[in-house]
């Protein structure tokens, strides 16, 4: 994009099209769905985190006439087919089958058993007690230390290391290493006049979206049976059951329900399977519901972490050499977000010298999932700690040392490509220039800063537009919408087609609907399915135009088309798109456009944060005060709802901080599973968050949009961080900074 | 053996058969198909389910359906009119004041209950009355926002009938 442009209806803040459903309590939810002749299903769960099961009998449960199916891991007919036991299935597979029903282990209290199905809640939740399960207790493992002890009880006994330099001989609890460098790091250090290096840790958090996971199935033997869920991503889903039942494609259709938030949590399945199988046996469609319990038990909270960052410079804020090493915690099985958390670590940062090492490591929690910029918050927080460490002991402002080093176009990531053109040093100047960062602090009050990045992705959108005989229309999508999407993809097709957004209803299509489109995730769905939405508007402008040639007898190329109004070239001749739809049967019948693509040129999105806290001294109590997010958008398409990204970001992150953590017994029981004692933040907890909207524009885009959705999960850690820091005068090396460990900072210091 | 409950549901009268142990927020939802009031936790810490009974702002799933007897209950599929959608509602929309949406029928009842009872809150009044309805998008901002607005609007409406 090389001018800025004039939009008509871009960076208006429009009422959502789905809103009215939304205030009124008509739109339905994933728990939302009742289907005629419906059963319940519900979950045996693992009362051990980590245990053998030595028997595992369903004969009494079977044998009740109140129980109409049951089902166990040995209902998953892909994983006991040939090809698992020659050991050729992708174990990824058969990790999900069995985290989704356990197979000869429980690797995590809360871990499905067993699932059975009865005609009402309650009858099904009491039937549990008739299934029996033998368990052999084994000795949890419930931190990374604990985990690559060299005496560590083993999750996996043949789980081999990847990535190491010489391959593993032995088995361990390290599932995946990795390794990324740029330039001479040795080189680097020698060349630094000053050294800060120091460790940090975060804990095991939870996305903590409001709607637990629920499912309506009904399995179908003459046509595809269908699966309604919340997910961020209904073509996932169907892959996956399809994968783990051995079904075509073609036999299950998905519809995505409203889905009560995802942040990265609703990007894969724990009961949909299960519920097929119940419905295949029992012959009845099948509803499951987690409780709000089962959903911090069982389904994928995010990484605790352990990061040590070693960064030098020279005493002008040159920082001429940055190194990390980074855990994870995968949960019960391999695959947590190190390898994303291992590639954003310094990339806000323009570095010759870089080396980053990152283990992925399992211990008897539940299974990791995705979580807004999933991995980048753990390991930039602690290069952002270091960072601001760094400020403080050269005495350098921390935007002016982080403008000195920013990241910019043309600059080497650690991960690969050379970044386009980047908004950080925008977000940095405007941070500089803001009325927060111009104010004052009073007594007891620190203020902290931190940079975030994070990548964004493209990938593959399908988009279906549609005109009626009168000019209003629907665009079908694939993209379940989490925060919003609706609204902008209706105001970019209004765009293009010159028409009020309201004449367009955006639908969120099941997967028979639509053509495949990639989940809701990495921050892509105004960004791609956008793409796909002004592409298929771009094909029904060409069909506007050659309909009103056709009317008047001209080529396509006489006419012109804007403002939603076809214009004659060679006259005074007008026909508005309504007019034009009117007399679509007589020139070659519906008009629609489609537009099948898989976007590349996602512009990754850089913010920086500013934070007040306030400390109590006597008790330890963190408020935050003030709070302010920057962060580069591109392009904002509805501004309230950008802003809604930043500052739903900000607060998730100001969680983390402050007071979010699983905390567990020596058992491995998660002792605060419960939104009274798992605190997420309340209104009472929070001040406005205020927002700064910067544009870059992303030249890969037609109108220059970035995904803005996930980057304002990452700067808050370090900003708050770094606040309580400065408030209390002691450094601050772990998260959450609850009341406690405040206190206990603030106690050893006097 | 199942109660037989008579009670008022949006200035409507409704009979509904229910198991003893079953909360307002189950009898609502799956006995009822109103389903307007969501369930996040269970155990009355997210106010997802918030409902009015009696005049008084509950969490549904803290209330046995039995409780309803001869009682008078607000839900959100109540508070908009058949042809238009009552001023709280409007101003959420307005304000982006939500994103999944999930928490949004709570916060509805609930910002109606703060207006009731205190039609001219402060900023901090809204939102320690509100700490009991959880949301996760949006960092309560834009709702703030909305709910003060809420409370101008239907104060200048008041002021000019």
């Amino acid at each position: 994009m090389s001018e800025a442009r004039a939009f008509k209806h871009i960076g208006q803040r429009t009422i959502r099209p789905d809103g009215f459903d939304k205030v009124t309590g008509k739109a339905n939810y994933g728990a939302d769905m009742s289907m005629p002749g419906m059963i319940w299903g519900a979950i045996l769960r693992s009362p051990h985190a980590h245990a053998n099961i030595l028997s595992l009998d369903t004969t009494r449960a079977e044998a009740s006439p109140d129980v109409l199916a049951v089902a166990t891991f040995q209902d998953f007919p892909s994983v006991n087919d040939a090809a698992a036991a020659a050991g050729t299935l992708k174990s990824s597979l058969m990790e999900t089958a069995e985290n989704i029903l356990a197979k000869n282990k429980v690797l995590y209290h809360g871990q499905a058993v067993a699932a059975v199905a009865a005609r009402t809640e309650a009858a099904a939740t009491a039937a549990l007690a008739l299934i029996d399960v033998e368990y052999e207790p084994l000795t949890p493992v419930l931190t990374i230390d604990a985990a690559i002890a060299d005496d560590a009880p083993l999750l996996h006994p043949t789980m081999m290391t990847q990535g190491l330099l010489e391959p593993a001989t032995e088995p361990s609890n390290i599932a995946a290493r990795m390794e990324l460098k740029k330039g001479d790091i040795e080189a680097g250090f020698a060349e630094a006049e000053v050294i800060v290096e120091r460790s940090y840790n975060t804990p095991t958090v939870h996305q903590g979206y409001i709607e637990p996971h629920a499912t309506v199935v009904r399995f179908d033997d003459n046509g595809p049976s269908t699966i309604w869920c919340p997910t961020q991503g209904h073509f996932d889903v169907r892959a996956r059951v399809a994968q783990l039942l051995n079904l075509e494609l073609g036999q299950l259709k998905v519809v995505a329900s409203e889905i009560g938030g995802g942040f990265g949590g609703k990007t894969t399945v724990y009961l949909e399977p299960v519920a097929l199988i119940l419905s295949k046996k029992s012959g009845r469609p099948v509803k499951m519901t987690m409780t709000r319990e089962d959903v911090f038990r069982a389904s994928g909270p995010a990484s605790a972490s352990q990061s040590t960052i070693k960064i030098g410079a020279k005493m002008d804020g040159t920082i001429t050499a940055m190194q990390a090493t980074l855990h994870y915690e995968a949960g019960a099985f391999s695959g947590s977000p190190m390898g994303p958390g291992c590639m954003t670590v310094f990339t806000p940062y323009d570095v010759e010298n870089l080396y980053v090492e990152g283990f992925d490591v399992v211990v008897n929690k539940p299974k990791v999932a995705a979580y807004r910029a999933p991995g980048a918050p753990q390991s930039e927080f602690a290069a952002e700690m270091a960072v601001n460490e760094l400020a403080a002991k050269i005495g350098m402002d921390p935007i002016d040392l982080r403008l000195k080093n920013a990241a910019k176009e043309g600059t080497q990531t650690i991960y690969g490509p050379k970044l386009k053109v980047v908004g950080l040093e925008a977000c940095l100047e405007a941070a500089k220039n803001s009325d927060h960062y111009r104010s004052s602090l009073g007594e007891h009050v620190g203020r902290g800063l931190a940079a975030g990045f994070w990548f964004n992705i493209g990938g593959q959108s399908s988009v279906i537009i549609n005109l009626n005989p009168d000019g209003t229309g629907t665009i079908l999508e694939g993209s379940p919408d989490i925060g919003g999407s609706r609204a902008s993809m209706q105001m970019m097709a209004a765009e293009v087609l010159g028409i009020a957004p309201g004449k367009l209803n955006p639908i969120v299509a099941d997967t028979e609907h639509v053509a495949y489109n990639q989940t809701t995730g990495g921050s892509r769905t105004t960004f791609a399915t956008g793409m796909a939405v002004i592409e298929a508007a771009e094909s029904v402008v060409d069909q506007l135009k050659s309909r009103a040639a056709a009317m008047w007898n001209v080529t396509a190329e006489q006419v012109e088309y804007s403002d939603g109004v076809a214009a004659n070239l060679a006259g005074e001749d007008r026909l508005s798109l309504a007019e034009i739809c009117a007399n679509a049967e007589k020139t070659g019948g519906q008009i629609s456009g489609t537009a099948n693509i898989n976007a590349r040129g996602a512009g990754p999105s850089f913010a920086v944060h500013i934070c007040d806290v306030k400390v109590d001294p006597d008790t330890g109590k963190t408020d935050v005060v003030r709070y302010t997010a920057i962060q580069d958008a591109g392009k904002a398409i509805h501004p309230s709802y950008v802003e809604g990204q930043f500052q739903g970001g900000a607060v998730q992150g100001i969680g983390w901080a402050l007071n979010e953590e699983y905390v567990y017994s020596a058992e491995g029981v998660m002792e605060n599973a419960g939104f009274l004692d798992y605190r997420i933040p309340l209104a009472s907890d929070l001040p406005p968050i205020e927002t700064i909207i910067v544009e870059v524009p992303n030249s890969f885009h037609p109108f220059g949009v970035r995904g803005v959705g996930e980057t304002g999960i990452v700067p808050p850690l370090a900003a708050v961080g770094t606040a309580v820091a400065e408030a209390i005068g002691m450094p601050v090396t772990s998260l959450p900074c609850s009341p406690p460990k405040v206190l206990e900072l603030l106690l050893s210091k006097s | 053996m199942k109660a037989h409950v008579s009670t008022t549901i949006n200035q409507e009268p409704v009979e509904f058969l229910c198991d003893p142990a079953e909360t307002l927020l189950k009898v609502l939802r799956d006995n009822l198909g109103m389903t307007g009031t969501k369930e996040g936790c269970g155990s009355g810490d997210c106010g997802a389910c918030s409902v009015m009974l009696d005049g008084e702002l509950v969490c549904a799933c803290l209330v046995l359906g039995v409780e309803a007897e001869g009682a008078r209950i607000e839900t959100v599929e109540g508070v908009a009119s058949a042809d238009h959608l009552h001023v709280i509602q409007e101003k959420f929309l307005e304000h982006a004041a939500l994103q999944c949406g999930i928490c949004t029928p709570g916060l509805i009842v609930a910002t109606k209950a703060l207006l009731a009872e205190n039609p001219n809150p402060t900023e901090a009044d809204a939102r320690y009355y509100l700490a009991g309805n959880l949301c996760r998008c949006t960092g309560y901002d834009k709702i703030i926002k909305a709910v003060m607005d809420a409370a101008e609007t239907m104060r200048q409406g008041e002021a000019h009938e």
